[in-house]
């Protein structure tokens, strides 16, 4: 066998690897998909218009955020703002998962960045803590499914919207809550990491209550990494002298 | 174009800068205080976990049932085993409770 087939083969299997860890991602966005794309028409949109906002934003929150107040003849810059408000957790994704891939060439970073949803930025954070390297095609593994399965999940939903049965028997509701309690979980094992939850929990519970949705999504966070940057470093595990 | 276009359009210019700003702004800096960098370990409990803890405020007792599970599950097996098994608590809870 040359060196090149070699490599070859393992970046084959870095692709694999990466749609094997999507699968659980594919399986639980499913319903939000189709859900999304159901109520998008309900709501006015176009079959197209359905499939141009999942392709385009990419964020299933801020998708059934703007598509509600779209439903309610909002201001569309107020709609705009509102997206951006959802959203706007993921300047710290950027932050923290920018570091792992900084060596990719430009054009992959800038798609990287693209897709860098809840799950895709969890699952690069696990592996770069694992001590394996986060590779471009590695990371293209784990999203490339769950955008195609979202996009055309999203189309589905527009389309044959009205089968949908009682969500609320089926749990649609409450199923994402699940699985970023799942994702919260998996980082149990970082230094701080049950100060930094309940730090976030309370004070995510609080702005729900007093500033309201979505800024408790910010707000929460924050308080949850500024007591990580408050703490003496070496609580964190991080600056220590070899 | 319509307006629907250009909120699509607009909302995901939104979108992509949130999603690239945050390493915008630290690749500016040669070297990440190391107070910078525990923040930035911070990040996925701190942001993960605003997305469930506001959910507990209306939970009734078949979403308890599930998320209990799910920290039970977590103990030994992985994030597929966990979401299936919280999910399906769930959806049978809610067929005896509502």
């Amino acid at each position: 066998m040359t060196a090149e087939t070699i490599s070859e083969g393992r970046t084959g299997s870095d692709f694999w690897d990466g749609v094997r860890l999507s699968m659980p991602v594919v399986v639980a966005s499913a319903p939000f998909a189709v859900l999304f794309g159901a109520i998008a028409v309900d709501n006015g949109f176009s079959v197209l218009e359905a499939f141009l906002m999942s392709a385009m934003i990419y964020g299933g929150a801020s998708q059934m955020v703007g598509i509600e107040l779209f439903g309610q003849h909002v201001a569309p810059w107020l709609i705009v703002l509102s997206i951006f408000a959802v959203n706007f957790r993921h300047v710290l994704y950027s932050a923290g998962i920018g570091r792992r891939i900084a060596h990719w060439p430009l054009l992959q970073q800038a798609a990287g960045y693209f897709i860098l949803t809840d799950p895709q930025f969890a699952i690069a954070e696990a592996r770069a803590e694992s001590g394996r390297p986060v590779g471009f095609v590695w990371y293209l593994g784990l999203g490339l499914p769950v955008y195609v399965f979202w996009v055309i999940e999203s189309g589905l939903g527009a389309v044959f919207g009205k089968m949908i049965p009682d969500t609320h028997a089926l749990g649609i509701d409450f199923l994402l809550p699940i699985y970023f309690l799942g994702l919260v979980l998996g980082f149990r094992k970082r230094p701080l990491w049950a100060p930094v939850v309940a730090a976030s929990a309370v004070a995510s519970i609080i702005a729900y209550r007093t500033v309201g949705s979505p800024w408790h999504v910010s707000i929460g966070a924050i308080a949850g990494v500024l007591l990580a940057v408050i703490l003496p470093p070496h609580h964190s595990g991080v600056g220590k002298r070899p | 174009m319509s307006t629907t276009f250009w909120i699509i359009l607009a909302g995901a210019v939104a979108t992509y800068l949130t999603r690239v700003g945050g390493h915008l702004v630290i690749s500016r800096f040669d070297t990440i205080h190391p107070r910078v960098e525990a923040g930035l370990n911070a990040v996925p409990a701190a942001v993960l976990t605003t997305l469930v803890a506001p959910e507990l405020l209306h939970a009734g007792p078949a979403e308890w049932a599930a998320l209990i599970v799910t920290v039970l599950v977590s103990l030994r097996g992985g994030l597929m085993a966990m979401f299936l098994a919280g999910a399906a608590v769930l959806i049978l809870a809610r067929q005896f409770i509502g």
